[in-house]
């Protein structure tokens, strides 16, 4: 037996692992991201990047039918992307097991929103398994694939930030078991025309009934009686927080939250006047608990956004429970704030940057110049909506900038109230992003013949989830080497007639670019190219203020590189912190920066 | 039974000093148990690590005013978080100083006086210049190392426990670097009372 301390996205690939799982599939996002390099680092297992979730799943679906145990991991809006390929999967089944892995991001640490997934499990009815640390991360992942063998039926398995970047005690052997099941065609259940389908959706169904008898089962739904009077039903990282905020509470912790252990919790409920749950995000088991017509409080005193912690679950129902109870909180309450310590509100906020030298800075630099109206996508360049580039005017998801240029240029266009923007609007994307969800608009821009300006922010990697790699960078998470998509092509290939590739570093030339692909009637792609300077830095350069030419105007300051400070009535440049990236030097005017090199 | 928080900036390295800690803690025999931050808030933003252990831990999470050890890796960063240090905790703070942008482009004022306000609360108070003390060991980013050295004298963790842990955790190369940085801190710091 080994005994280590793993993350939660570590040990679902080690559970993964152990599992015989032979087949992974994931597009990068946080929380999610490990899951997948971890499982790629073991051996006898294909693990790819797909393009995107969607593509991602639907790997997955075939390679269970095609009998190898699967795992596809994805953060919850990745979810969104593979909803098509999810809803009708469960019609399918399986062959070998199933596993999607969907990571929620309650208090959204490195999300656009924060959607409770549990409600994907309802709508597409399969069962859906929540660890509560990663032991159960471990168990869990190997239960899922079980019992997706068992039932015929995808699983999904949640966890959340907390849960996947936390490190627990896991102990494990590092066994692995075979999982090789025969193929064998059976068409009327996996070709999904109407008339098999409406055969299968009955089999769905009845296969819940089912499935609510595992979620009763002890391993699944744990029953931890203290107290006789308060009773707490939780699941996942929320049973940590209710176990700390209320150590003398009894408490139901749901391995399965879909679907509901009716019994188990009518059983559990029946020993307390009311019941109360702990759930982030919505209430879910709040409301199944709720139609059993048990009395149960959760959301009306615990908040419904954001994310949960041990003081807060205790402070929303202290009060509430011994008002019901007479039994006072056992918890932790902190003292009021010492006067020494000043309020969060009085000091600096220090929001995440883009890094000095960074290629998108250039190309922001240059878009502000060109007055442009920018639809922004999903990436570190949308960390440019802060001052003082303050270049972004919208954002939504993963590839959604294209669509969104062409609906934008089209309001602009038919307008009189914002005619003076028609012919603005410009596009950014990031490399990886376009790929996964920009290039079907793109398509659309051509084919339907819009005046708009795309620019592909190609950093040669997926930076913002860790450095991933990507069907441009031409190397696999295998780590093979392989074709590398050329974007250039591909543009050009869909209709694209002028796609022109500018480095950011070079602010005149991308400022002009941008100028003239702005106001040249017809869709037209820039492909703004330099790699993460996070890879690759520019060695033994740098650059420092002299004092005697600077102003003190500050124009060197509107890049917002967090090397450049103002000391006194004059820039200056943290060395330790430059790459030599130049781009200080060519804005300012009296030409006060000058370029030093380390070896003299 | 104890909650180190480690305050400081996306790209200082605290996520792998919050590992070698825990990894120490693990070789103890207790249940540990860490919180991370991965993502976008690393590219420079504020970057906070817990790392709790005793013999039975539930929350990955450190609560407000609870914690034993406050390790600031940045003076600012060490004041932000300084709410969730205990009244009888220690605060191990980094003399460095960082200008969030906010700061660089003149929106906001860096707090004069940050370690002295730290010191008014948390009796106690280590100060080292981390960077400084690993630079002279080799290399300025092992200045976790150094931080972690500091804190160690307050924990009953043998030296074998610390060194094996920095060979686990950080990169072959590096680690006879963190080691020199973690004596240098160790060395530091003024032994408890």
């Amino acid at each position: 037996m080994k005994r280590a301390l793993l993350s939660g996205n570590e040990a679902i690939a080690l559970g993964a692992w152990c599992a015989g799982v032979r087949v992974g599939a994931a597009y990068p996002g946080t929380p999610s991201t490990e899951i997948l390099e971890e499982l790629a680092a073991r051996p006898d297992v294909y693990c790819e990047w797909a393009p995107n979730e969607k593509v991602a799943l639907e790997v997955g679906i075939g390679s269970c039918l095609g009998g190898a145990r699967s795992l596809v991991a994805m953060k919850h809006v990745g979810l969104n992307v593979a909803a098509d390929p999810w809803m009708t999967l469960p019609y399918i089944g399986v062959n070998a097991g199933l596993v999607l892995v969907v990571a929620d991001d309650p208090g959204m640490h490195s999300s656009q929103n924060e959607q409770d997934s549990r409600y994907y499990a309802r709508m597409s009815k399969v069962p859906m398994l929540e660890p509560a640390d990663s032991q159960e991360c471990l168990d869990m992942v190997r239960a899922a694939l079980e019992l997706s063998e068992r039932y015929d039926t995808p699983v999904l398995l949640r966890v959340e930030t907390r849960i996947s970047h936390s490190r627990t005690v896991v102990e494990y052997r590092e066994e692995r078991v075979g999982a090789d099941l025969p193929y064998e065609k059976d068409a009327v259940k996996r070709v999904m025309i109407p008339g098999h389908a409406r055969l299968r959706h009955p089999v769905v169904i009845a296969r819940l009934e089912e499935l609510e008898r595992e979620a009763e089962s002890p391993s699944m739904s744990v029953v931890e009686m203290r107290s006789s009077r308060v009773g707490i039903v939780t699941s996942g990282v929320c049973y940590q927080y209710a176990r700390e905020a209320f150590p003398e509470a009894s408490i139901l912790k749901l391995g399965c939250v879909y679907p509901l252990p009716r019994k188990a919790i009518r059983e559990f409920a029946s020993h307390f006047r009311r019941v109360y749950v702990v759930e982030e995000l919505e209430p879910f088991l709040e409301e199944g608990i709720k139609a059993l017509g048990i009395d149960v409080v959760g959301k009306a005193r615990i908040p419904r956004d954001g994310e949960l912690d041990p003081t807060l679950v205790g402070e929303s129902l202290a009060e509430l429970i011994e008002m019901d109870t007479g039994v006072k909180h056992g918890g932790w309450s902190p003292p009021a704030p010492h006067a020494a310590i000043p309020a969060e509100s009085e000091l600096p906020g220090r929001p995440p940057v883009m890094c000095p030298g960074c290629p998108h800075r250039g190309l922001f630099y240059a878009l502000n110049r060109n007055k442009a109206v920018v639809s922004s996508d999903i990436g570190c360049y949308t960390l440019s909506v802060l001052p003082p580039l303050a270049g972004i005017d919208c954002q939504v998801c993963m590839g959604a900038s294209v669509g969104m240029a062409l609906g934008m240029e089209r309001a602009f266009a038919t307008s009189e109230a914002n005619a003076e923007k028609a012919g603005r609007v410009v596009c950014v994307l990031g490399d990886s992003t376009f790929i996964h969800g920009g290039i079907t608009g793109l398509i659309d821009m051509v084919y339907n013949r819009t005046v708009s300006t795309i620019i592909i922010l190609d950093n040669r990697t997926t930076a913002m989830t860790g450095f991933q790699d990507h069907p441009g960078t031409g190397r696999t998470l295998m780590g093979e080497d392989t074709h590398a998509l050329d974007l250039v092509e591909l543009c050009r290939a869909v209709g694209v007639e002028s796609v022109r590739v500018v480095d950011p570093w070079e602010l005149e030339e991308m400022e002009a670019v941008i100028r003239e692909e702005m106001e040249a009637p017809r869709t037209s792609v820039i492909v703004s190219r330099r790699s993460c300077v996070l890879r690759e830095r520019r060695a033994g350069v740098f650059y420092r203020v002299d004092e005697e030419e600077c102003t003190g105007c500050k124009r060197c300051l509107r890049l917002g590189c967090p090397a450049l400070v103002m000391r006194g009535e004059r820039a200056e440049v943290q060395q330790d912190l430059c790459v030599g990236c130049s781009m200080c030097a060519q804005v300012c005017r009296p030409g006060a920066l000058r370029e030093v090199r380390a070896d003299g | 039974m104890a909650d180190v928080l480690l305050a400081g900036v996306g790209g200082q390295g605290n996520v792998l000093s919050a590992r070698v800690l825990a990894q120490a803690a693990l070789s103890m025999g207790y249940d540990v148990k860490t919180s991370e931050v991965h993502g976008m808030a690393q590219r420079g933003g504020s970057v906070v690590c817990m790392v709790r252990w005793g013999e039975k831990v539930h929350s990955p999470l450190i609560e407000v005013a609870k914690a034993d050890f406050l390790l600031a890796f940045e003076l600012l960063e060490g004041l932000r978080f300084l709410r969730f240090l205990g009244g009888e905790g220690t605060a191990i703070v980094n003399d460095y100083r960082l200008d969030p942008l906010p700061v660089l482009r003149g929106d906001a004022v860096y707090p004069e006086g940050a370690m002295e306000v730290i010191r008014s609360y948390a009796a106690g108070t280590v100060e080292l210049d981390a960077r400084e003390l690993a630079a002279q060991a080799g290399d300025p980013r092992a200045a976790g190392s150094c931080i972690l050295g500091a804190l160690s004298v307050f924990l009953d963790f043998p030296a074998g426990v610390w060194e094996e842990s920095i060979r686990l955790s950080v990169p072959p190369r590096a680690v006879e670097v963190n080691l020199g940085a973690f004596e240098a801190g160790r060395k530091a710091g003024p032994h408890p009372a």
